[in-house]
């Protein structure tokens, strides 16, 4: 294997609880990922599966009032060289990355963009937050910065509030608004479910050629398995609060180790498709459904709707371990690393 | 217009008398000088026991379509037949007996059902209200056996909906529009709220109790993969109009018109190795309020040239059972099933 640069981000047993009237809520427990300078990773998991907790955590966007309990460590490595613990940074410190380093575009670009103000005004805004440019270079940036995301007619939609774009238009300027500052870590919670297919496959073709002229890394969150095959180098899955399978993205299509990732590969129609004459057969379903956060099963979380579980399943969580070729996955019925190959 | 209509109707490739028939159906919504084109003379027909699907972007028409069908909406124009019969002449009380026929299964399983109901008073207020089941015993048995149907458990009757999953939900959803023993049902995006995991287990369940039941149904997704595994034949609608009309293996295999296979480009595949087919549409989907003159999918389609603006489109039978609205007849590629990689590549390059 070559030697790799170190990377942007590396998240260590990133875990965030909520304190609620039914006790402690475990959303994200022990995550540990790392994504490369230039490269994507993506956290898929479906809904509770903690993505979107791990993300807001990260950019420390949990509301106060949540009183998240965060625990762990990470190391981001910034333009200049510096690492620094996103977690640990005081809040003057973390609010100069924000926008400046890390940038974030969410699910619902109507409810992230203010509707009363225009596209260019927020766009301008962080630039002369973060860069100290005055308003006229502002608006002459932001214009730049719309341009740069292909919107066509981007002078006129500058001076337009959000109320009066497509759907796929805003996702656009949300890009335009993350890509303001210049980016290194760029987190899209899900940045294409609102949009329909061909609205998707122009706004990942835009990501792909901001990564590509810009060199950030993207930690993509998204429960499309479809999109995820074609768009991340990493992908780490997340089931109930916790990784289960860390793979680069083809070995993990080609045999995933997981039964969970297994199950849900398994669960597209899209590869399941006979092709015979009449009617498909059975689709492979998971049974059940994910346990309640407030009463997890005694040993791994996805024991109850596992094929594959024994006894020893339900003692204890496994450990996340080395698997095979850099792999992990957090099952007893996968077999670990050799230990000579550890060793050595 | 209707009387040629029904020699050009979209039909399967059998003799069998449709169950539905959709003609020239056209819904406008708002003031009538400027109306959203919302569907725009639209026929096909399902004929028993199949499942058509209905694919298309938001704004295609294809939720508008599915609530007309059932009359939740008014239609403008056209006509809607339910076994030779309009159902939109109907008065209120046979369409109240017809609707016993005719189910809908929505999209989101959390609007709806009704937050303040218990299960058991959801499903028996379907059969109250066309009369089935009658007694209380008699009631509470079809209930019961209403909830095991779907993979629920009888005791189930006495919960709320805030207390199931939305998978379970979508169960129950599936549950009410069995209650009332229906030859068909409109299942609107009935997989887009569930997780991946949830959703091939109601894929599963409906194709159990279409076979069980022999349910004919108007499936609408913009899922291409579910639609490819679940449906009979495919209607592909844009922006109102009827696109294309296959039975599902030829569509899929032998897309014809530009809009389908930009759609089947878009739609990534769950596989790495599979190359990614490059974009092909710029653009959005025009307003319904002012459609585009001629073909409505020529401002973004890759391949219209001048006269695509000056007439709209007829949908034209390619191959039997195979139509399509586009003038560019020097797109069409008919070739055999069984292509090989290269012709598959020759074809990807081609939608590019």
């Amino acid at each position: 294997m070559t030697k790799t640069p170190a990377p942007r981000l590396t998240v260590r047993n990133l875990s965030t609880c909520f304190p609620t009237e039914d006790g402690l809520v475990r959303s994200v427990a022990e995550v540990s990922f790392s994504i490369q300078p230039g490269k994507t990773t993506a956290l898929v998991g479906e809904s509770g599966s903690g993505k979107s907790v791990t993300s807001l955590t990260l950019m420390r966007l949990l509301p106060k009032t949540a009183n998240a309990q965060v625990s762990g460590e990470t190391a981001f490595v910034t333009r200049d060289g510096r690492t620094v613990d996103l977690l640990g940074l005081p809040d003057r410190e973390m609010r100069r990355l924000r926008g400046n380093e890390l940038s974030m575009i969410f699910q619902e670009p109507m409810t992230s963009l203010n509707p009363v103000f225009t596209v260019g005004e927020q766009i301008a805004e962080s630039v002369r937050l973060h860069k100290g440019l005055d308003r006229k270079a502002a608006l002459a940036h932001a214009l730049r910065m719309l341009e740069l995301v292909e919107i066509p007619a981007a002078a006129r939609r500058l001076h337009e509030y959000p109320h009066q774009l497509s759907g796929g238009m805003r996702q656009r300027v949300m890009i335009a608004l993350a890509m303001a500052c210049d980016p290194t870590l760029l987190i899209a919670d899900e940045p294409t479910t609102a949009l329909d297919v061909t609205i998707q496959a122009q706004i990942l073709e835009l990501m792909r050629k901001l990564q590509a002229e810009t060199g950030m890394s993207i930690l993509f969150i998204t429960h499309n398995l479809g999109v995820v095959a074609h768009h991340a180098d990493d992908v780490v899955v997340m089931y109930a609060g916790r990784v289960v399978e860390r793979a680069p993205v083809r070995p993990l299509f080609a045999s995933p180790e997981h039964p969970y990732t297994q199950g849900l590969l398994a669960c597209l129609p899209g590869k399941a498709q006979a092709h015979g004459e009449g009617r498909p057969r059975r689709l492979f379903a998971i049974r059940g459904q994910v346990s309640s956060p407030l009463a997890p099963p005694p040993g791994c979380a996805f024991e109850p709707r596992c094929d594959k579980a024994i006894e020893g399943c339900r003692q204890a969580m496994p450990p996340l371990i080395d698997t095979r070729d850099g792999r992990q996955a957090r099952c007893i019925r996968v077999p670990a690393a050799q230990t000579f190959a550890r060793a050595a | 217009m209707n009387t040629s209509a029904s020699a050009l109707l979209p039909l399967p490739m059998t003799t069998a008398a449709p169950l539905i028939e959709v003609r020239g159906l056209k819904k406008y919504f708002g003031s009538s000088d400027r109306p959203v084109r919302a569907v725009d003379d639209v026929s096909f027909a399902i004929r028993p026991g199949e499942t058509l699907g209905l694919v298309g972007e938001s704004g295609s028409g294809k939720s508008t379509i599915g609530r007309t069908l059932l009359r939740l909406v008014e239609r403008t124009e056209g006509e809607v037949l339910y076994r030779g019969d309009d159902i939109g002449k109907l008065a209120a009380g046979p369409l109240r007996r017809l609707r016993s026929k005719l189910q809908i299964i929505f999209q989101d399983p959390y609007a709806s059902l009704n937050p303040k109901m218990r299960i058991g008073a959801i499903l028996g207020e379907a059969l109250a209200t066309h009369g089935l089941a009658k007694g209380p015993g008699e009631r509470e048995r079809r209930i019961a056996e209403l909830l095991e149907t779907v993979g629920l458990r009888p005791e189930h009757a006495s919960r709320f909906p805030h207390e199931f999953s939305g998978g379970q939900r979508q169960r129950i959803g599936v549950a009410r529009a069995l209650a009332v023993e229906p030859e068909f049902i409109v299942a609107d995006e009935p997989l887009s709220a569930l997780d991946v995991s949830i959703q091939s287990q109601v894929i599963n369940l409906l194709a159990d109790l279409r076979e069980r039941l022999s349910l004919t149904m108007l499936f609408i997704s913009h899922d291409l993969d579910v639609v490819e595994y679940l449906c009979d034949r495919v209607v592909v609608l844009y922006l109102g109009k009827v696109m294309e009309v296959a039975e599902t293996r030829e569509l899929f295999e032998r897309p014809q018109h530009p809009y389908t296979r930009a759609l089947l480009a878009a739609s990534p595949k769950p596989d790495p190795l599979v190359p990614n087919e490059r974009v092909a549409l710029k653009g959005d989907i025009p307003s319904p309020v002012a459609p585009p003159s001629g073909c409505v999918f020529r401002t973004r389609c890759p391949h219209a040239i001048e006269a695509c603006a000056g007439t709209v489109p007829p949908l034209d039978e390619l191959s039997p059972g195979h139509f399509s609205a586009c003038i560019r007849k020097d797109l069409i590629r008919l070739e055999p099933p069984g292509r090989s990689q290269g012709e598959t590549a020759a074809r990807s390059a081609e939608v590019v």
